[in-house]
């Protein structure tokens, strides 16, 4: 194999330069910015520019961020952290109401808490084309509303990348005055997120799906947001979040953030040109081969611009990505993993698509992505796809 | 040659990969997910599809350089051989999983796929040496007698051996895992694995007793005289001394084996060691490694994994096999495979249908 044409943007994103040079500037210095000595103050003031600046690109107020070890410790400080505090106010509420297309680290927080505390789930499911409507939320919530403790829907989901409809349905959830968390993994800084604008309660950011370093994140929460703690300890983070506070990765995500919000205009623009045409590239190998979720060339506003998630007929995709990634393509399938085994999606189940209907292979595009990459995926994917095809006619 | 290294996260595997790869073919190590609920960690020495083992094999195709995948077999695994393993036991009969994988699973589904991506073969740490004969390929018994594993490979056709790699038997055991150390593998260390891999406990009558429920029934002596209860004739196979719980010994008290089961009419039968010696045994679903015999050869008969070899005739007839055994065998029980060999050559096998005295 000659070289590798990295389409895992959706998985981890390239370390932007900016943001790296940070990290190890900031890697290099001593201090803990909870000391009160001047290192520490040092260290401190670099925890809370970056947390302005990040802010700012969140459309947040400082005070709002609550950065964490990454997106999966926000989800689940924001899902169980509001679940344990709403009940403790009203023990009616014992109702979370998620969609049925969350990230596993929503997912999984909210079957823990069915599970071992009592919670009662409501799952919406979303349309044949990825989107969770209100309409779905409004009928979840109204028939009991005075017993949901959160409502959850990501911004943009991590498969299809197709962006939900995040403003309508906290419009519907504040008619009932009911909290509204949203994964906004995916889509902070590849698509425009405003959280005051928003009108959400909470949203979950990672730095290292933007350029940014793995291993820090954010919970944005409004002021008001009811909040237990997950973890004890110096409660560094606003009471709610405790641990030694990292300033290079603050830094880093601070940067990386910077530089995708700043350009996330023209960037969109740039690589929905290129999501485009490698998903016309793909339709055309034959006409077994779909693009799942919504789909509209040029828009890089209801599908995430980088995302092309598509379904092939008659193929196994774990066959399909071992194909690929000998052909020199680094992509995924997008579904949950356990060891190295794929799973069925829970988010095409969702969307009514079954094992049967084919094998799923999501290619996502960022910051470093060219013309090449996508030349690399349309060269080689007529062959993977017929050995693919192959392997699950011998596996029946 | 493009070789998947079948990699269990055993030592052996890890050494088959190692030889492949030093033998010049280009290699892909590939875990087979075998188990619908993989438990995290290794909780004893049997078994050998922990989440844990996946990982130990991963870091030995780090260590090679290879490219590493886990590929989920869990659906044809527990079809093939689990419902398989229950069927057999429900029916009266005493399988041996480890000749169904092989046969269903390893050269079968694992290879297909293979074949399908473009790979040419599949290589694995199963201790058996495969041979360029005048007919094509042959298997052999491995150098280490201890371990040599032809016995549980004795279903492999010679289309399917045709695309086998068996890297390690020319090897002993101990030799492996010097070997292993040698090369930095984390696993040269690593215990055996022993007996059936979805029984990581090692109770197969409980685990049996789970999937098919109590179904209790009498033991009965050769006269048809009830002589104890039982629970499931599942728990019994032919040849089987301990676990009986009999009321009534017998009139020495010479001890009593297990020597039918009747799972229709829940029964087991019991009698005194002289029944159970048998000397012909007639098998169906035979296959063979290369061409059938033709008319009646000479053979050497062996019915369980690390059993004695016994001398005897053998005669093919399509899907069925006849053999007269020059010396008795006792418990044979319905189920087992008989495996035939020409010196250290596997001939073929076939599943016991019947075993019997011929002189009635």
């Amino acid at each position: 194999m000659t070289g590798t044409a990295y389409l895992d943007h959706s998985a981890t994103a390239p370390l932007r330069p900016a943001a790296r040079a940070a990290v190890v500037e900031e890697l290099s210095r001593v201090g803990n910015p909870s000391s009160l000595h001047g290192a520490g103050r040092a260290a401190r003031q670099v925890v809370e520019e970056s947390r302005e600046a990040l802010a700012a690109t969140l459309g947040a107020h400082p005070s709002e961020v609550v950065l964490t070890s990454g997106g999966t410790e926000a989800d689940n400080l924001a899902v169980e952290g509001t679940f344990r505090a709403r009940r403790a106010q009203d023990a009616r509420r014992t109702r979370l109401v998620v969609s049925a297309i969350e990230h596993h680290a929503v997912l999984e927080t909210a079957e823990h808490l069915a599970e071992r505390e009592g919670a009662e789930v409501t799952w919406v499911l979303p349309g044949s084309d990825g989107v969770v409507s209100p309409d779905a939320v409004r009928s979840a919530i109204s028939g009991d509303p005075g017993s949901v403790s959160l409502v959850s829907v990501m911004w943009a989901n991590n498969e299809t990348g197709v962006v939900q409809p995040v403003r309508e349905i906290v419009e519907v959830a504040r008619q009932f005055e009911v909290p509204v968390h949203s994964d906004a993994v995916q889509a902070f800084g590849h698509v425009p997120v405003d959280f005051a604008a928003s009108g959400l309660d909470l949203m979950a950011v990672t730095a290292h799906k933007l350029g940014g370093p793995v291993g820090v994140g954010a919970l944005v929460a409004r002021r008001d947001a009811s909040l237990q703690p997950l973890s004890h300890g110096g409660g560094q983070e606003r009471d709610v979040r405790s641990g030694t506070l990292n300033a290079a990765g603050a830094r880093g995500f601070a940067v990386a953030a910077g530089r995708a919000v700043g350009e996330l205009a023209e960037e969109a623009q740039r690589l929905s040109t290129l999501r485009d045409r490698l998903i016309r590239g793909a339709l055309d190998i034959d006409p077994g081969i779909a693009v799942t979720g919504v789909w509209e060339a040029g828009d890089g506003i209801r599908r995430l611009p980088g995302n092309a998630h598509l379904l092939v007929a008659d193929c196994d995709g774990e066959a399909l990505l071992y194909l690929l990634d000998a052909a020199g393509i680094a992509c995924s399938t997008g579904s949950a993993c356990r060891a190295g085994v794929s799973r069925h999606s829970h988010v095409l189940t969702a969307m009514g698509i079954g094992q049967q209907d084919g094998g799923a292979v999501r290619l996502s595009l960022g910051w470093d992505s060219t013309a090449a990459d996508v030349d690399a995926v349309l060269a080689a994917l007529p062959a993977a796809v017929a050995g693919a095809r192959a392997a699950l006619a011998v596996s029946r | 040659m493009r070789v998947v290294a079948a990699m269990s996260g055993g030592v052996d595997s890890a050494v088959a990969a190692a030889r492949m790869l030093d033998a010049g073919h280009e290699v892909v190590g590939v875990h087979l997910a075998l188990s619908q609920h993989a438990s995290r960690l290794r909780e004893s020495a049997r078994g050998c599809c922990t989440i844990e083992d996946a990982g130990d094999a991963r870091r030995v195709a780090d260590r090679l350089g290879i490219p590493f995948y886990v590929w989920d077999l869990a659906d044809r695994f527990r079809r093939d051989v689990v419902e398989d393993f229950v069927a057999e036991y429900a029916a009266g009969r005493t399988p041996n999983p480890c000749l169904r994988c092989n046969e269903k699973i390893k050269f079968a589904a694992l290879l297909d796929r293979a074949v399908a991506l473009g790979f040419d073969a599949v290589a694995t740490g199963h201790y058996a040496r495969i041979t360029d004969g005048a007919d094509g390929r042959e298997l052999h018994r491995a150098v280490d007698v201890a371990k040599d594993q032809s016995y549980v490979l004795g279903v492999l056709t010679g289309q399917q051996l045709a695309r086998a790699f068996f890297p390690l038997g020319d090897t002993t055991k101990p030799d492996i895992r010097v070997e292993a150390a040698a090369r930095g593998f984390a696993v040269a260390s690593k215990p055996d694995s022993h007996d059936i891999c979805f029984i990581p406990d090692g109770d197969t009558q409980g685990w049996l007793e789970r999937r098919l429920g109590e179904q209790p029934g009498q033991i009965l002596d050769r006269g048809g005289a009830v002589v104890g209860r039982h629970t499931g004739t599942y728990r019994f196979t032919v040849g089987q001394r301990r676990g009986l719980g009999l009321d009534r010994s017998t009139l020495d008290g010479s001890p009593r084996f297990v020597t039918a089961v009747d799972p229709a009419r829940h029964v087991v039968t019991v009698g005194t060691a002289d029944l159970l010696g048998v000397d012909a045994i007639e098998g169906h679903h035979a296959l063979w490694c290369g061409r059938a015999p033709d008319g009646v050869v000479a053979v050497g008969a062996q019915v369980r994994a690390h059993g004695e070899e016994v001398p005897a005739t053998a005669w093919a007839d399509g899907d069925a096999v006849r053999v007269s055994l020059e010396r008795r065998l006792r418990g044979v029980a319905p189920g087992q495979s008989i495996v035939l060999y020409d010196g250290s050559r596997v001939v073929g096998s076939a599943t016991i249908s019947r075993a019997f005295t011929s002189d009635g």
